[in-house]
């Protein structure tokens, strides 16, 4: 094995091209695991430490660009307005000691349909930064995931940043599992509004191949929002509508049995999380609208 | 490959490291240093806990070759670490625990037989006093983080020692000794204040 030490980002981008097998490690609580357990002997790791500009964060006008290392313990210290549903996801992770060094790019990188990045990056709306020798691209988050622990980088391509939008309404994550700390996700669910373009966007994790949107789901909702006037009057959701997107959402699932959980348990949470994160955002947006006309 | 690091404030040197070994191995196997424990390997029990340019991590996921030029505080160091701390740094400029030292370091608390020999952390004092410790396996790294977490916060609530330990499991204890130890030693920091 060799240990690639890169000092630079364009250090790294030219390791990553002339040894495209070489394994990137971050934060190292994925790929550390891997080869303590001897289930990954890599020719070469490409440690991604000393490239400081992967801990970095810029919050621009609309979105956040998140150095791919910035580890989850800083988005939850610094980020918690402009990236409401990250931060919360990333204080379910594990434990301090995970937090303080995984993040968002090794997340990506191992593309676990379990992984807790996922629901929000969904929800929110992302694009992932990749860049090798050959240039940068945005690859939109939908389409990043692309099967059981693939995404759809390169082999020559790392991780720059991601870019998510700032939150323009209230967000929510929900994660089910055995207790708070250092649990792997049953299933999740994560949520967003977004007053600005009258959407609700969706993210459910741990409950198909990849992690994946309720899109008929919020199709359904947005038409229902739209239609009732609800993005205007401010109403109590109607108990029908969250219920049947409730459905929309567990009918999204495409998820399995196995020792954490069962597939119509998975799919019957996930549809509890659903109804519960719409009735918190939405109470939490009426609450905001009645407090801005308030103040006019 | 060889690691150049520093543990305890002094300048180690780890030779003929595998490029794929943890920090944890460095420490305990080519350094001499089982004071952090190996329990799981993957992250899950918090027994490996050390400080990486302050920040507690588990050493068990930390590679070797990541610690290059880096800090790294251990149990062993702890002592101290924490009363530099107090004293609001090195004044002599000979501070840090050496090698040797760190090796033979053992507790020798008000509770021991030993007598003279190294004074304790706040937070390992407070651990003897409140019982806090049974098979011990799971100490050092308690150790390291609720240290740390005083750091942070000198007067926690239970909810910020919860989550600052929640890394960290304990098969014998069942916590409440532990949670008594930590506000223990919160208490008598904030005494000595
Ligand atoms: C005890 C334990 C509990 C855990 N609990 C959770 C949990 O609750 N929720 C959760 O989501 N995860 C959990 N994880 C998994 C892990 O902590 C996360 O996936 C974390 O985000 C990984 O980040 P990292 O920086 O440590 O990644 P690393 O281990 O360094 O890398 C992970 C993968 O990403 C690749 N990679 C890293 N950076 C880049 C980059 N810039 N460009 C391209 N590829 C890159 C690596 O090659 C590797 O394949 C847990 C892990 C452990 C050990
Ligand atoms: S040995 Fe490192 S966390 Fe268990
Ligand atoms: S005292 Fe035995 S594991 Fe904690």
């Amino acid at each position: 094995m060799d240990f690639l030490r890169p000092a630079s980002w364009e250090e790294a981008l030219a390791a990553k091209a002339e040894h495209p097998t070489a394994v990137p490690i971050a934060g190292g609580t994925d790929v550390m695991v891997e080869i303590n357990f001897d289930h990954r002997r890599p020719e070469y790791l490409l440690d991604l430490t000393r490239v400081g500009d992967l801990y970095e964060w810029e919050a621009g006008e609309d979105s956040v660009r998140l150095g791919a290392s910035v580890p989850y313990t800083k988005i939850m210290e610094n980020l918690r307005t402009e990236l409401p549903g990250l931060a919360l996801a990333s204080h379910t992770v594990a434990s301090p000691q995970i937090r303080n060094r995984g993040g968002v790019g090794g997340n990506l990188g191992t593309a676990s349909p379990a992984g807790d990045a996922h629901p929000a990056l969904l929800a929110a709306g992302a694009e992932v930064e990749a860049e090798s020798v050959r240039g940068t691209r945005l690859i939109p988050i939908d389409a990043f995931y692309t099967g059981v622990k693939r995404n759809a980088l390169a082999a020559d391509e790392l991780i720059r940043a991601v870019h998510i939008k700032k939150a323009d309404g209230p967000q929510q994550f929900s994660k089910v599992g055995t207790r708070n700390a250092m649990v792997i996700a049953v299933c999740a669910f994560g949520i967003a509004l977004h007053p600005e373009t009258r959407t609700v966007r969706t993210g459910i994790g741990s409950a198909a191949p990849t992690p994946v949107r309720a899109k008929a789901a919020e199709e359904f909702l947005n038409a229902a929002l739209d239609e009732g006037g609800f993005w205007d009057n401010g109403k109590i959701i109607t108990p029908s509508v969250a219920k049947q997107f409730a459905d929309l959402c567990a009918g999204a699932c495409n998820p399995i049995d196995d020792v954490r959980g069962t597939a119509s348990y998975r799919r019957h949470a996930v549809g509890v999380m659903a109804r519960r994160t719409l009735t918190w955002t939405w109470e939490s947006y009426r609450g905001a609208r009645r407090h801005t006309e308030g103040a006019a | 490959m060889r690691v150049n690091f520093t543990v305890n404030g002094r300048p180690q040197e780890a030779d003929d490291v595998w490029e794929g070994e943890s920090l944890l191995y460095v420490l305990r196997e080519r350094l001499g240093l089982p004071g952090s424990k190996n329990a799981c390997e993957q992250g899950e029990c918090g027994s490996c806990t050390v400080r990486l340019d302050g920040v507690p991590v588990c050493a068990c996921l930390v590679a070797a070759g990541q610690v290059e030029g880096r800090e790294v505080v251990t149990v062993e160091g702890l002592a101290e670490y924490a009363k530099q701390r107090a004293e609001g740094g090195c004044g002599t400029g000979a501070c840090g625990t050496t090698l040797q030292d760190a090796r033979q370091w053992r507790a020798t608390g008000t509770d021991s037989q030993a007598g003279q020999g190294t004074e304790l952390s706040p937070i390992q004092q407070a651990f003897i006093d409140a019982g806090a410790v049974q098979c011990g396996f799971c100490t050092p790294g308690l150790l390291v983080a609720a240290d740390e977490m005083l750091e942070r916060h000198p007067n926690p609530s239970d909810a910020d020692i919860r989550e600052a330990l929640s890394g960290n499991l304990c098969r014998c204890t069942g916590y409440e000794k532990i949670m008594d130890a930590v506000r223990l030693a919160a208490a008598r920091q904030g005494e000595a204040v």
